[in-house]
């Protein structure tokens, strides 16, 4: 989420200060994404600059500063929630690199190397899921944020668990098929920075 | 206390080159109170180790003890006594006696214990209650949502005094809502003092757990180390 639309939503609701904007942000997000005053500010600054947003004209940028919405930065945030985020091209993973480099690595185990990134990714989910026991029901922003961390986490898992099974079936067909010259195919995996 | 302990335990099924060891050598302790998950793909030997300790099945080799009671001293009439007395378990496909209503469903473990029939329904009302179904009570099975059914099945899981509760893919066949709900209910169970043990191939599931244990080929490969607390998960990254 970028923080200029988040503070416009805040803004949607009702003119704030600059500080209680930071303060909702925080509280709104369950925490889980801290915000520093400078990124507030330097925000606010450029909102308003753009017309999206006004002060009330202090000439002070401390933390009294008050502001609204304007009618174009409503505008910009009803189009904003509606426009689709870039899921299109796969994001540069670094799991998906480190095994595919284990794959082709001779003497490495790649399932021990697997093995150590579910651990990892589930420990983490067990400390996601504890949070949610806790916390989620009493706040909704918070439990639909740790629900997204948990989905994101266990797509990766499950991505492990399907490569461990694919690597097991393909070693499995290489012990025993006879070893016949197979074509040259293009290995380059061609991952997006 | 220990409630479930798996000592060295092996399961092999056919003879010859027909043979195939479900189980290698598996050591697992669970304590009063801890909830552990058993993760692994599809033919690791997650349900044989759940039968296995729910005394279902006899290991080939190894010893299982229940509350410090080994089980394989015992006959079939005293293994048939602490299922009843001391185990629940928990289905994926909810496995619910549809001719029953639900009050009776759960209480049926603690009559075919010989408890009187009127006792017995009392601690499946109070079974009830805990998981707030009370008003479910005189409802049938097929009356009642998949959500609905596994929670009653928790609550015969855990009527009476039951220690152990063995649960085999509980929420898989539920919406992740549904699922959150069974996996709630049985922590709450497991922090008034039952041991849990809950297999699955899910992540999101097996989080749930204190101790999450990856099984592959039979044998335990890994497992989670307890978390160093989730408050580590709100500090921003330096």
């Amino acid at each position: 989420m970028t923080i200029r639309h988040a503070l416009l939503a805040l803004l949607s609701e009702g003119p704030r200060y600059g500080l209680q904007l930071r303060q909702e942000f925080e509280a709104r997000t369950g925490e889980v994404w801290p915000l520093n005053v400078g990124q507030v500010y330097t925000t606010l600054q450029r909102l308003e600059r753009d017309g999206l947003v006004e002060s009330d004209g202090g000439d002070d940028d401390g933390p009294q500063k008050g502001f609204k919405i304007t009618d174009e930065g409503r505008a910009e945030l009803a189009a904003w929630l509606r426009t689709p985020p870039d899921l299109s091209s796969p994001p540069r993973d670094e799991l998906v690199i480190k095994v595919l480099v284990a794959v082709e690595l001779p003497g490495v185990d790649v399932h021990e190397v697997v093995q150590t990134h579910r651990r990892y990714l589930v420990q983490l989910m067990q400390e996601w899921t504890r949070l949610k026991e806790y916390a989620a029901d009493r706040d909704l922003g918070f439990g639909l944020a740790v629900d997204a961390e948990l989905f994101r986490l266990d797509a990766v898992v499950r991505w492990l668990d399907a490569a461990d099974g694919r690597i097991k079936r393909a070693s499995l067909e290489d012990r025993d098929l006879p070893r016949a010259p197979l074509p040259k195919t293009p290995r380059k995996v061609v991952l997006r920075p | 206390m220990t409630v479930l302990e798996l000592r060295g335990v092996s399961k092999v099924y056919g003879e010859g080159s027909a043979q195939v060891h479900a189980l290698r050598e598996v050591s697992l302790s669970v304590g009063e109170g801890q909830l552990v998950a058993v993760m692994g793909p599809s033919g690791s030997g997650k349900s044989t180790l759940l039968t296995i300790a729910g005394t279902l099945e006899e290991p080939t080799s190894g010893d299982v003890l229940i509350a410090g009671e080994p089980v394989s001293g015992m006959g079939r009439d005293d293994r048939a006594r602490i299922r009843r007395r001391c185990l629940g378990y928990v289905f994926q496909d909810f496995n619910l006696l549809a001719g029953l209503t639900v009050a009776e469903n759960v209480s049926l473990p603690l009559e075919l214990d010989g408890m009187p029939a009127r006792s017995a329904v009392q601690c499946g009302l109070r079974a009830l209650d805990e998981l707030g179904l009370r008003g479910r009570a005189g409802s049938f099975p097929d009356e009642l949502s998949g959500g609905e059914r596994q929670r009653v099945a928790i609550a015969r899981a855990v009527v009476g005094d039951r220690r152990l509760l063995l649960a085999d893919e509980p929420s898989g066949a539920l919406d992740s809502a549904n699922g959150e709900a069974v996996m709630r209910l049985i922590r709450a169970a497991c922090r008034r003092g039952v041991a849990g043990v809950v297999v699955t191939h899910d992540a999101q599931l097996a989080s749930w757990a204190d101790r999450v244990v990856f099984l592959r080929d039979g044998r335990i490969v890994d497992q989670t180390v307890p978390a160093s607390g989730p408050e580590s998960l709100l500090t921003p990254n330096p």
